[in-house]
This record gives structure tokens, C-alpha cells and sequence, in this order.
């Protein structure tokens, strides 16, 4: 058992794990949270996405002792006093998602997405969610709703919409 | 009760893009998944599965997965009497169907890779896992039977030794022998020696595809609680309890079953599944809850598949391009043993190969048969697909040797608006339809006659990426089905469906469904529907659904029923309520029944201003203070409503693609298709559904593929191997509706969760040959990866390729990355 101490959501966590305990495991299993799922088990699907310290990982990919000391977020730690997250608004404005089994992983990446480029054509959304598997939508208004968020990220667009993007904007240089 | 100054009417919700009421708790997290069950005491269950197609099991020793900390029990299949079990099939097709038993876990023989021969209980699945690892099997190995055609061959090794056959059934029918059309064999002999027709004969492969849920099969039993309560990621709920009581033995009304959040199904959760047995099973015999859930490679190998048919077609034709005859021989691979619906799937696909043509004379003949490969069952469009791609190919096959514009040939044969209804060769009636209307718009969408330019000048200019276009003009049926067409073809329950409507005291309704969503939106097009009905809000609607404690009676979701035949019972329950709501409206506005009218959420008196609400008679008859003698106070309802008939959507779909001549590489060009599905209840959710539909649809042709070696090993056993396309794969489609009502329902809806899938397939395969044929190319077996394409190209022109036509469509073939930088697949 390897003792880990990890921020998830804004809420500090100790626990002791086994090493080979996946991060997916540790939030689904251990902390209740269920919001993100498990969708494979080759890392293909992207459906367990989380952020780690502002990077999207896939947190099949990644073990719990991996992320000791670091912050997690999660689909469910999006939403800031009851306001959804641009993101999630697009999904829901623009019918992004069915079944939704994919949604908390496709969100978390196209946020990190956007994180790395406010402002990607159709091509480079395509690209940028590549590794997250849709098996509902046929993709078109994923894009449409990412082209979306990223209107309403933008500077300039209204402050409580930014508030809300800024603090868990994905980053990467 | 209340007056009415200025009768405003709510501006109708049918129609309207409404956002759907299911996203809230999807895309924050707080869903309800199966694996998400958390119950104290809770026990895991994970399956030692055999890696063998066809195996004799001499032995199985349990010891050392028994010693492991934290295991529970292991069990064989004897230990729990998971052998003894009958798992269900509910379509004997024929009287003299083979039905090999299929059990929950093997007892002596294996008969595909991955079938259950024990199981392994332990407080957590991790545990379960190791230790499944640890339980020796001694298996005998036995020749497997994987070439269906060579499976049906006098002295073929057996799947099924104690049935004496691979061939489960055969099925036909003949247009000469029902006497809706000619004796096809006549029809071709005479067009052989006819100067002024032609026999056209084609064979196509439908390869076998895997349905890829995105959420992995999850049941949790709890069997202490009074009615013992399965929560399964199922599409069929009702179906499933049912079948648990009569597969088991078990008294009905002791059972409970529920879908909380189903992840997909795409008819690959149309089960009942041998996993769900023995978590029951287990969780019987520990007297503890118990769950399992797959892991991905599990899935892929284990849950069923879908289509996996060789299609021999012929078509006669006149030489100015009319339709005489049509011949549909198939052969359908069941695998190891027959699902809830296996054998009826490709026998869906007899009503459709006349597809949207007059045709004189048609004969369909089906053999199913069992090799030892995974079995097969519904996949979106369930035979349906495959009809269509066979007729769709075929025309533009025909229209080739015709030398004749394959739309035109289509046109020429094609059922004409002004002649619905049309009762066609294969019996079924369409009831509405515009070919005409649908094509016109496609092709002014997609310039059709620009796009036919630019082919032209990439063909003189010699370029590298050729220029294809595929049409597809199809139809399909939908709304299954109408129980005694279902009777007819001995299938074993109706088609009906139901709903009830709760009205509670302060005016909300509750409505009750049958049908059990899995992401199609049914709380939202549900609500819209009710709040038309009954004139309420469309927030004041909640729809219930998928436990069969609140919802006890319906048929689940598949067939594109839901709305077409779900749909139906909803209004058929909001009419009830109406009418039940009448005596009390008339009591409390002190007039007569026949002096009320009913609008926009009131009764009001003809002619005067006085009117009630039907939320405020909710509350009355609450009350119940003052009602009418005579009558219960209540306004509830519930409603059955049995289709009269299927319901045809179809549609025109045109595709572009560039095919890279060096490299074998298809790309995406162009996707136009303009569907009709009837009256649209939410446009953002129909147009969902057909983007989806696409996706899948496309898939077939371009991606995917379930290939097994010459041992019967699933080749394609992970998402790296089974290659489901991703966003960077697919392009933005132009989507747009005509509308011909269907006249079979009051709402005038066909259904459309089907319709992008069966359409889309042979509009993809069409476009990549007509990129090539010039080239030499006649035909490439999908999916038509880059290695597939570039060896036929390479063939054509008389290289001796990489790979001979053999390989070209050996196992695995189709394998490849669609990434675009490594145009030649993976696999090379």
C-alpha cells in the first residue's frame, strides 16, 4: 500500500492504495465518483478523461500514486455555485451528447482543448478529441458545441461566463 | 376552477428544438450507471472465459483461485446449475428450427472463444480477476467451424454434434407461392433468353460487425430485498424479467428489474444474456448482492454481434432498365448458438430487399447457420442494413451493365408518390412516401450535377485522388410491429406498446412508459408529445421508464418503436385522461358534456368564456369533495396501443469520397441525405439520430470489422483492433427532411433511430468503387480499408499487389489505422 494525499474537485484526499491501483479506480472506487466512467481498457475510448494539475490524462492511463500531490478535476467539478461550465452548457445547447456515456471525458478534453487553442478550426477539433470515442453522435455536434464554448470562452465574451471558464481552462504550453 | 378571459393557445412543443430534460445529470457526472451500484456487502463477479472456439472440457480445478484472499467462492457450471439453463430465443422462424441448447456457462463443451465455463466471486473485482487467472481448465481442443458456407458441406465438423446439422433454419418466401408477384425462377430463365433482357448476378459480403456500446454490460443483483431487484445495463427490462421468471423458473411477480442510465445499445443490449444469469444465479446462492461488469475486450468478445451474411443476388432487367425479377439467396451466420431474436434478424431483411421498386418477381431464401464463432443478433437496422446495401449495390451494379445513370435506373423503378399506398411484391404496404421529392432536394444539396463535372476532370487530369459518388435510395420499416404480423412470423410476443399518464394533485403529470431509453431523448420528445395532449407545460411532464416496479408492463426499445409505436400509446393514454376528465369538467362548469370542447389544457363551454383546467380538475378529483355520481374520482390512465402496420422512412443519400490511388486511402468528400421520417416531434433530436445513424453506417463500409484467425480467435478483440471511427475520421454531413405523414398514426410519425444506419452503408461502398472502376476495379469486400482499396487497384492494373484477391478479403484483412498518416493501415 503506497499512502497518497491528492486534491480532487477542491477537496483534499489521504488514502492508501495499492500501487497498481488505476486513478479511475481510485475516484469511481474509492471516492464515489462516479461521474467518470470506464469505457475500455487499451486507453482508446477517452471516456475516463479527467484533468491532472490542468493537463487532460486519461486516468485509466495513470495510476493513482501518479498523482500524489497533485490536483484533479473531474466532470464533477465543473459546475461553480450552480452555474454549468461553458462547456457543458454547449453540450447541452447544442446537442452534443445521447447516451452520454462518453460526455464527461469528451467535455474534460475540450476543455483542455481549448485550452490549448481558444479558437480551433473544425479540423483541429476533430483532431483534438481524437483520442475520445463517441459511439451516439456522429461527432457533429460535439464540434458544433466546442465551436460554441469556444465563442463564449473568449475575451470578451460575459464575465460570468468567464469566471466560471478561467480557473479550470485545461493548460499545456 | 377558473375563467378564461382570452383563450391564448400555447404555441405547440411537437416541432419544436427543445434541449433535452436528460442532459442535466449526464453532463455533470451524476448519472446512474449499472457499475455505479454501490450495496453494502456488495461481492464481485468476474468469468473464466475459454480462449478455445470449440473445446472439450476434461477438467476443472478451482484450488488455487479458492485460496486467495478475499474469494468468496468459485463455481463451475455444475456447482450452480449454470449448464442446465435454457438461455431464451424468442424467434423459431421455422417449425423445424434447430435450437441447440445454450447455457449460462458451459458444462462439457465449448463452442466459441470466451464462452463462461466458471466463475470467480470475491469481495472486490480486482480479486475476482486475479483469481480467475488462476483456475486451471483442461480443455481438449476440437476442430472449429468457422467458413459458413463450408459449414453447411455433407462431412462439415459439427458445432452442434446432437443436432446433426450446422443449419439452424431456412427460410423463404416466394412472391409466386404468396401471390403478391411472379415465380422469380420463371422471371430469370425467361430474361436469359429474352435479347431484350439481362440477368445481372452479384455476391456480397456483409462482414460481421461488433454493436460498441460506449458503456460496458453492467448487472447488479440484489437478491434479499422482496422481489429480488436486477439492475442491468439492458435495453429490454421487461423482456429480460419475464424471461428471467420463465428461463428460471422464478414466480414473476418476484422479480424486479431496472435500467437506471443505459450507456447505448444499438440493439447489442437487446438480451438476455448468460452474464445476467449467473449474477442472479450467484447472487441467489451466496444470499448476498452481487455484480458484474465487462471489461471492454470482454465485450467485444462476448456480447453478441451483428450481420455477418454472403448475399447471391440476381436481377433481371429490361434493357431500356425495368425491374423483372429479383433472386436473394443468403446465408446467415448465427455463430455458436441463437439469440433473444438471432435467427428473425436476417429474415427483417426478406420485406426489404424490394426496397422502394416495383418489382414483378421475388424470391428471398435464407439458411442461418451456427459456426463457432461469437453469436449474432441484432445490430442497429437488424437485417435491414443488410437488405439494403445487397438492393443498393445491386442497382448500381445493374445500372452499369446497363451502361444507364444509376439514379435514373432507380427512378425508372421506383414507387411513384402518387401511388401510395403500395402493397409491394414481398406483401407489406407502404402507406407514404415522396422518392422523388427526397432525391430532388438531395441532389440540389449536394450538386449532384457539379460534383458528376469534377469527377470527370479528375478522371481526364489523371489525378491521384479520384472522385467517387454513391447513391442510395432506400427505404426501410420500422415501429416493430404489429402483433399479429409479428404472430405470423411465429416470433414469440407482440408489438405493442403502452403508457400511462399520473396525474397528480397539483397538476403534474407523471407518464409512464414502456419503451426504455438508452439515449435517444424519450423524457424530452415524450414530454413534448404530452404537453400538446394535455395542454400542460412542458416541465410539468415526467417521464418514467425503465423499472419495472413503476413501469410494468411494456416491450423496450429497438426497431425504432419508441415513438412510432410508444409514442402512440402516450397519446393514447392523454386521450383517456381527456375523456375521463370530461363528466368532472362538465359537473364543475354546471353544463353538458356535449356543449364542452377540449383546448390547449381547458374545457371550456361552447360560446361562453367558462372553462377549467385540466391541472385544476387533477386537484378536484384529489379532493374528490364533488364529483359526478357514478364515476371513480380519478382521471388517470392507461393505454395499449397495437400498430395497424410498420412504418416506411426512407430517404435519398448521396456520399462523396477521394480515393487516393497511390495510397488506397478513402476520405470523406461530401455526405448529403435527405430523410423522411414522417412528422418530426424534435428536430434537434431527429437530426441526432441520423448523424449517429451516419456514423455507424459509414463505419461498415470504411472501419469496421470483426475478424477471426483460422484457430476461431477474435482477432479484433480491442479498440485498438476494432476500429470505431473517431471525429477526425468523419466530416459534417448536410442533413435535411421532406415530410410525408405516415397515415397509420395519429401523430403521422415513422421513426428514425434506424434510418442513418441502413441508408448510409451502400451510399459509402457505391462511392468508393465509383472512384475506381475505371481503374479496373469491380467490387472490394468492406470494409474498404486503405489496404483492401490499394490491392485492388493494384490487381486491376495487373501488378501482382502485396496481397492476391484471397488475401484481399482473408480474416483481418480489413484491419488498419484510419489515421491519415499512415495511409496503409496498420496491418501491413
Amino acid at each position: 500500500m503506497a499512502r497518497i494525499r491528492t486534491t480532487v474537485d477542491g477537496l483534499v484526499y489521504e488514502d492508501d492504495v495499492e500501487p497498481r491501483m488505476l486513478l479511475v479506480q481510485y475516484l469511481r472506487e474509492r471516492l464515489g465518483k462516479t461521474g467518470t466512467v470506464i469505457g475500455c481498457d487499451t486507453s482508446n475510448c477517452g471516456a475516463c478523461t479527467v484533468h491532472l494539475d490542468g493537463m487532460s490524462v486519461k486516468s485509466c492511463s495513470v495510476l493513482a500514486v501518479q498523482a500524489n500531490g497533485a490536483e484533479v478535476l473531474t466532470i464533477e467539478g465543473l459546475e461553480r455555485d450552480g452555474q454549468l461550465h461553458p462547456m457543458q452548457q454547449a453540450f447541452h445547447d447544442n446537442h452534443a451528447l445521447q447516451c452520454g456515456y462518453c460526455t464527461p471525458g469528451m467535455i474534460m478534453q475540450s476543455i483542455d482543448l481549448l485550452g490549448d487553442n481558444p479558437d480551433p478550426s473544425e479540423t483541429e477539433i476533430r483532431e483534438g478529441i481524437e483520442g475520445n470515442l463517441c459511439r451516439c453522435t456522429g461527432y457533429q455536434n460535439i464540434v458544433r458545441a466546442v465551436q460554441d464554448a469556444a465563442s463564449k470562452m473568449k475575451p470578451g465574451a460575459s464575465a460570468t461566463q468567464q469566471s466560471s471558464a478561467q480557473p479550470v481552462a485545461g493548460g499545456g504550453a | 376552477m377558473t375563467t378564461t378571459e382570452n383563450p391564448s393557445t400555447p404555441a405547440p412543443e411537437i416541432g419544436r428544438d427543445r434541449r433535452r430534460k436528460e442532459d442535466r445529470r449526464l453532463i455533470t457526472g451524476r448519472t446512474r450507471w449499472v457499475d455505479n451500484q454501490a450495496l453494502t456487502g456488495l461481492l464481485h463477479l468476474s468469468i473464466v472465459r475459454s480462449p478455445f472456439a470449440h473445446a472439450n472440457i476434461k477438467g476443472i480445478d478451482t484450488s488455487a483461485a479458492k485460496q486467495v484472499p478475499g474469494v468468496v467462492a468459485v463455481y463451475s457450471a455444475a456447482d450452480i446449475g449454470a449448464d442446465q439453463v435454457q438461455l431464451p430465443c424468442a424467434w423459431p422462424i421455422t417449425k423445424d428450427m434447430k435450437s441447440p441448447q445454450r447455457p449460462a456457462l458451459a458444462g462439457s463443451r465449448v463452442n466459441f472463444a470466451g464462452e463462461g465455463v466458471a466463475v470467480v466471486v470475491a469481495r472486490s473485482a480486482a480479486i475476482a480477476k486475479d483469481a480467475a487467472e488462476l483456475v486451471e481448465v483442461d480443455y481438449e481442443e476440437l476442430e472449429p467451424v468457422l467458413d459458413m458456407e463450408a459449414a453447411l458441406q455433407d462431412g462439415a465438423t459439427l458445432v452442434h454434434p446432437e443436432i446433426g446439422t450446422n443449419a439452424n433454419a431456412q427460410w423463404v418466401f416466394d412472391s409466386g407461392e404468396a401471390g403478391s408477384g411472379g415465380d422469380v425462377a420463371e422471371a430469370l430463365k425467361k430474361a436469359e433468353s429474352d435479347d431484350d433482357q439481362i440477368v445481372v448476378r452479384r455476391r456480397f459480403r456483409q462482414q460481421r460487425l461488433v454493436p460498441v456500446f460506449m458503456e460496458p454490460r453492467s448487472t447488479v443483483v440484489d437478491p434479499n430485498s422482496e422481489q429480488l431487484t436486477m439492475w442491468s445495463s439492458t435495453q429490454v427490462p421487461h423482456i429480460l424479467k419475464t424471461m428471467l421468471a420463465l428461463t428460471l423458473g422464478l414466480p414473476e411477480h418476484k422479480i424486479r428489474v431496472i435500467a437506471p442510465d443505459v450507456g447505448g445499445g444499438f440493439g447489442g443490449k437487446i438480451a438476455v444474456a448468460p452474464e445476467e444469469v449467473l449474477t442472479l444465479l450467484v447472487a441467489r446462492k451466496l444470499g448476498k448482492p452481487v455484480k458484474w461488469t465487462e471489461t471492454r475486450s470482454e465485450s467485444l468478445l462476448t456480447a453478441h454481434h451483428g450481420r455477418d451474411q454472403v448475399q447471391e443476388l440476381a436481377m433481371s432487367v429490361t434493357k431500356d432498365g425495368r425491374i423483372t425479377g429479383l433472386d436473394v439467396k443468403l446465408i446467415a451466420d448465427m455463430g455458436a448458438y441463437l439469440g433473444l431474436v438471432g435467427p428473425g434478424v436476417p429474415i427483417l431483411g426478406a420485406f426489404m430487399f424490394n426496397a422502394i421498386y416495383k418489382i414483378p418477381a421475388y424470391r428471398f431464401d435464407c439458411t442461418n447457420v451456427f459456426t463457432t464463432k461469437t453469436l449474432t443478433d441484432a445490430y442497429r437496422g437488424a437485417g435491414r442494413p443488410e437488405a439494403t446495401f445487397g438492393i443498393e449495390r445491386l442497382m448500381d451494379e445493374v445500372a452499369l451493365e446497363l451502361d444507364m445513370e444509376p439514379l435514373e435506373f432507380r427512378e425508372k423503378n421506383w414507387i411513384k408518390h402518387e401511388e401510395f399506398p403500395y402493397t409491394t411484391v414481398s406483401t407489406l404496404t407502404y402507406d407514404t412516401g415522396n422518392y422523388e421529392a427526397a432525391t430532388e432536394q438531395a441532389k440540389q444539396m449536394f450538386d449532384y450535377d457539379g460534383l458528376r463535372r469534377e469527377q470527370q476532370e479528375r478522371r481526364r487530369r489523371g489525378d491521384v485522388k479520384q472522385l467517387g459518388i454513391g447513391i442510395s435510395t432506400f427505404t426501410e420499416m420500422c415501429g416493430l410491429a404489429p402483433s399479429r404480423v409479428l404472430g405470423s412470423l411465429d416470433y414469440g410476443a407482440g408489438g405493442w406498446e403502452t403508457a400511462s399518464i399520473r396525474m397528480q394533485p397539483t397538476g403534474k403529470a407523471e407518464v409512464v412508459v414502456g419503451v426504455s431509453p438508452h439515449g435517444q431523448g424519450h423524457e424530452t420528445a415524450f414530454s413534448q408529445i404530452v404537453a400538446d395532449q394535455l395542454g400542460v407545460p412542458f416541465d410539468d411532464v415526467e417521464i418514467l421508464h425503465g423499472d419495472t416496479q413503476s413501469s410494468y408492463k411494456g416491450l423496450d426499445t429497438y426497431g425504432s418503436r419508441s415513438l412510432a409505436v410508444g409514442g402512440i400509446a402516450v397519446v393514447k393514454a392523454a386521450e383517456k385522461v381527456i375523456e375521463k376528465a370530461k363528466p368532472i369538467a362538465a359537473h364543475m362548469l354546471e353544463a353538458a358534456e356535449g356543449d364542452l370542447e377540449f383546448s390547449g389544457g381547458k374545457f371550456t363551454v361552447k360560446g361562453t368564456d367558462k372553462g377549467v383546467g385540466i391541472q385544476d380538475i387533477a386537484l378536484a378529483v384529489f379532493a374528490a369533495h364533488d364529483y359526478p355520481e357514478g364515476i371513480e374520482p380519478d382521471i388517470d390512465a392507461h393505454a395499449t396501443f397495437d400498430p395497424e402496420n410498420f412504418s416506411f422512412p426512407h430517404g435519398t443519400h448521396l456520399c462523396a469520397v477521394e480515393v487516393d490511388t497511390e495510397t488506397g486511402f478513402v476520405e470523406l468528400y461530401k455526405y448529403v441525405c435527405v430523410d423522411d421520417v414522417g412528422n418530426v416531434i424534435n428536430p434537434l433530436i431527429v437530426e441526432g439520430q441520423v448523424h449517429g445513424g451516419l456514423a455507424q453506417g459509414i463505419a461498415q463500409a470504411l472501419y469496421e470489422e470483426a475478424a477471426y484467425d483460422d484457430q476461431g480467435t477474435l482477432l479484433s478483440g480491442t479498440l485498438v483492433d476494432y476500429t470505431l471511427p473517431t471525429a477526425a475520421d468523419l466530416i459534417s454531413f448536410d442533413t435535411a427532411n421532406t415530410t410525408t405523414a405516415s397515415t397509420t398514426n395519429p401523430l403521422g410519425v415513422k421513426g428514425v433511430g434506424e434510418a442513418g444506419t441502413i441508408a448510409s452503408t451502400p451510399a459509402v461502398v457505391n462511392s468508393v468503387l465509383d472512384a475506381i472502376r475505371h481503374l479496373g476495379v469491380k467490387d472490394i469486400d468492406m470494409p474498404t480499408t486503405p489496404y483492401r482499396v490499394w490491392s485492388a487497384i493494384q490487381n486491376a492494373s495487373g501488378h501482382a499487389g502485396r496481397a492476391d484477391e484471397a488475401n484481399v478479403a482473408s480474416p483481418g484483412a480489413g484491419l488498419g489505422s484510419t489515421a491519415r498518416d499512415m495511409p496503409e493501415g496498420g496491418n501491413l
